[in-house]
């Protein structure tokens, strides 16, 4: 090859202004013209062996599309960008590619990779505006047989559109009343638009999945249940179950919320829209939100857009041990967030009517590393303070819903309550039974739950061809 | 979507929606809800099953217009579609045979015991039921609740009909004057906490359904959580059956009531569409 200039100004995607977009709920990020979708796609090496796709959890054709897209050939990229990924317009927006596919780009090394996600959400894009032109990749040819996935998320989707593909006839059952799951209840509006995620679910729907929305597995009907109505395999992608708390005196006071049900008051039922839309929320002055990672950050910014005029995020650690990706924090910090570092809350204190009205914290240090190699955060005795707050979300992660594993008999659990699944392949102890997502790994990534998704589908694929 | 086969009025507030629910109903047990949500911009509100027919493939569940959401439910008429309606959710009541159960509901509560009255009687115990009312307007089902009771007792607040008093009396005298092995008591918050305070001095376990407000209704939000023998528990996947002498009952009163504000603005605003905005029905 010969040697060619490198190209490492990186094209910036424009985004909101943040004092603008701290009060709105529309997109932030505003996505790349055709010019600078071409101008980027032009900075690919195209590589020989391309680390880029191996990076990826779900080994995107990443190489091939940009290929495409920059020879002005769209429904080419977009063919070469489905092959793989059922959801692009949703990974590009909320993958984190920064520790994925753009962490291995060759050009990463110099410090400016290709901006893969950014080209991965225009090519997806481009695809959803065209009404029903896309291309579709070639169906298989019916198999017969019939695949219960529960769960319509990040991993229900993938596993069942992959499925589909494939040739099996797929049916998607979902306990809410909208297919989507975290990316309708979790991630807000602004970071990801919720007629992207309908869109995307309408593609699934094209590839021929039955969605059968209300039905909660293990309440409506028990997996043993779909056995009995014919169903060959079944794939479990519940998600996330019970949230987590802090166990500190105060936290069932009003206006303390669980950052799932805060999220999903103003995501799902969209309470930023009351009294349009009946479901309430409240969101007081002062808002403290509790955990570092990418909801911490979601709920602060919702908190933002829905008035308040100061909001805190309270973290026991540093800003480098937060596990929220650096794009989020920045936003988030941008918007006017407050990180409030090295502090943990000890109570919440309430007013005469049960409603919170501040939280007493600590001031934290950090000490050795600990299992998880984070340096582990002490109390600093003799500096307790109150924090002034009229409303405080707990964003600590959740633990595994119980419904499925206390009505399916002979699936081996872990002690924390997820469903023991072989990650390579996604099954269980059980046979004919599969589980990826949240419910297999505890609260993870979108990604990695499609991860999970397409690699169960691949070895369901098998067993079916084997029944 | 899911169609209502029947509606009828119970009185003028509390409504009776029987729906096609096939799934729901292969699977409903006494003491489990459901979920409804009706509209794009709709709540998502639990409503405890007050019967099921396996073979129509029904459910029938009974509301009080109390708020925004239960407003537009009412005006649900047969052979109108609910978009969404899922469940059974919760934990069943355990039904064993007990011996002697007393069956405590107010107002539209009557709805929900008497399907646990009817598992109980089918699990062989003695069953006596006190109904309790504001007053005789509001009276309902005291036939089908006394189907399924080897005794009926009905209060009104008022005296307008059956005993005037609260059910408390009864229950209080029953507890004195019998051996009575389990209490089920549903009703109003206040009305659950007063039945649980009548029969702990006695010891006999006291079962109460639980009504905090939920969101999703399947454990993944946490809206619901209550206080039971100073732990937290969720109502929708824990509950909604708890034992009454372990509730914090003054914390789920105040949580309860955490949306007044919002749910009077919600109420005005329905109000004044229906009566004045013109874009009611």
């Amino acid at each position: 090859m010969a040697k060619k200039e490198l190209n490492l100004n990186r094209v910036d995607m424009p985004r909101q202004d943040p004092k603008v977009r701290a009060r709105n709920f529309e997109e932030v990020a505003l996505g790349y013209s055709g010019a600078d979708a071409v101008a980027e796609a032009s900075r690919c090496l195209q590589c020989p062996k391309p680390a880029c796709k191996a990076g990826c959890p779900v080994s995107v054709q990443i190489p091939e599309f940009i290929k495409a897209l920059r020879e002005g050939d769209m429904p080419g990229a977009v063919q070469a960008l489905k092959e793989k990924n059922s959801l692009p317009a949703v990974c590009g927006r909320v993958c984190p590619q920064e520790q994925q596919c753009e962490k291995t780009c060759i050009l990463s090394r110099q410090g400016a990779p290709v901006a893969i996600g950014r080209l991965e959400r225009y090519v997806a894009d481009w695809a959803l505006r065209q009404s029903g032109e896309a291309p579709r990749t070639a169906h298989g040819a019916s198999s017969g047989k019939r695949v219960a996935v529960v769960g319509a998320g990040p991993a229900g989707l993938t596993c069942a559109a992959d499925l589909a593909r494939m040739g099996h006839a797929v049916t998607l059952f979902e306990a809410l009343h909208t297919a989507g799951g975290v990316l309708k209840y979790g991630i807000p509006e602004f970071r990801l638009p919720k007629s992207i995620v309908e869109s995307e679910v309408n593609y699934v729907r094209s590839l021929g999945v039955e969605i059968v929305l209300d039905n909660v597995v293990g309440r409506t009907e028990l997996v043993d249940d779909l056995f009995g109505e014919g169903f060959n395999a079944v794939f479990l992608a519940p998600g996330a179950g019970a949230p987590m708390f802090l166990n500190i005196p105060g936290e069932n006071l009003n206006n303390v919320y669980s950052a799932n049900e805060f999220l999903t008051r103003v995501n799902l039922m969209k309470a930023y829209r009351f009294p349009d839309y009946d479901t309430p929320i409240h969101v007081g002055k002062r808002v403290a939100v509790f955990g570092g990672g990418n909801v911490a950050m979601d709920s602060s910014r919702c908190a933002l857009r829905l008035g308040a005029e100061e909001v805190y995020i309270v973290y026991r650690r540093s800003e480098e041990e937060m596990p929220a990706r650096a794009e989020e924090r920045e936003n988030a910090k941008e918007e006017g967030v407050i990180l409030k570092l090295l502090t943990n809350p000890r109570r919440f204190i309430g007013d005469d009517k049960g409603n919170v009205c501040g939280v007493e914290c600590y001031e934290m240090e950090l000490g050795e590393p600990d299992s998880s190699g984070r340096r582990r955060p002490i109390v600093k005795p003799g500096t307790e303070f109150v924090l002034d707050v009229d409303t405080a979300i707990i964003a600590l992660g959740t633990r595994p819903n119980p419904v499925i594993p206390t009505t399916t008999p002979n699936l081996t659990l872990t002690k924390e309550g997820t469903i023991v699944a072989d990650p390579e392949t996604g099954r269980t102890s059980r046979d004919g039974v599969w589980c990826g997502g949240d419910m297999a790994t505890g609260a993870a990534t979108v990604i990695s739950a499609m991860g999970a998704g397409k690699r169960a589908a691949a070895d369901i694929d098998r067993y079916l061809r084997n029944l | 979507m899911f169609s209502i086969l029947r509606r009828e009025d119970l009185t003028p507030t509390i409504h009776l929606l029987e729906v096609h629910a096939p799934r729901v109903a292969r699977k409903a047990q006494a003491g489990q809800f459901v979920i409804l949500h009706h509209g794009e911009e709709g709540e998502r509100i639990p409503l405890t099953i007050a019967d099921w027919d396996r073979e129509k493939g029904t459910v029938t569940v009974v509301f009080m217009e109390v708020g925004a959401s239960t407003m537009k439910f009412a005006r649900l008429q047969t052979g109108d579609v609910v978009d969404d309606f899922v469940g059974p959710l919760g934990r069943p009541t355990e039904v064993e045979n007990y011996g002697t159960v007393v069956c405590v509901a107010g107002g539209f509560a009557i709805a929900t015991i008497v399907p646990i009255a009817r598992a109980m009687r089918a699990a062989g115990n003695r069953v006596v039921s006190i109904m309790g009312f504001r007053s005789k307007d509001l009276v309902f089902w005291e036939e089908r609740l006394g189907a399924f009771s080897d005794e009926l007792i009905v209060t009104t607040d008022d005296g307008s009909y059956g005993r005037k008093g609260l059910v408390t009396e009864p229950l209080k005298q029953l507890l004195e004057t019998r051996t009575v092995n389990r209490v089920i008591a549903i009703g109003p918050t206040v009305m659950m906490k007063f039945s649980a305070l009548t029969s702990k001095p006695f010891g006999v376990k006291t079962i109460v359904s639980l009504n905090p407000i939920m969101v999703d209704g399947t454990g993944m939000c946490g809206a619901c959580r209550v206080e039971v023998g100073g732990e937290t528990r969720l109502a929708c996947v824990d509950g909604p059956d708890f034992d009454a002498h372990q509730v914090d009952w003054d914390l789920l009163m105040s949580r309860q009531r955490a949306y007044l504000s919002q749910e009077k603005s919600s109420v005005e605003r329905h109000q004044h569409r229906c009566h004045g905005g013109g874009h009611c029905g």
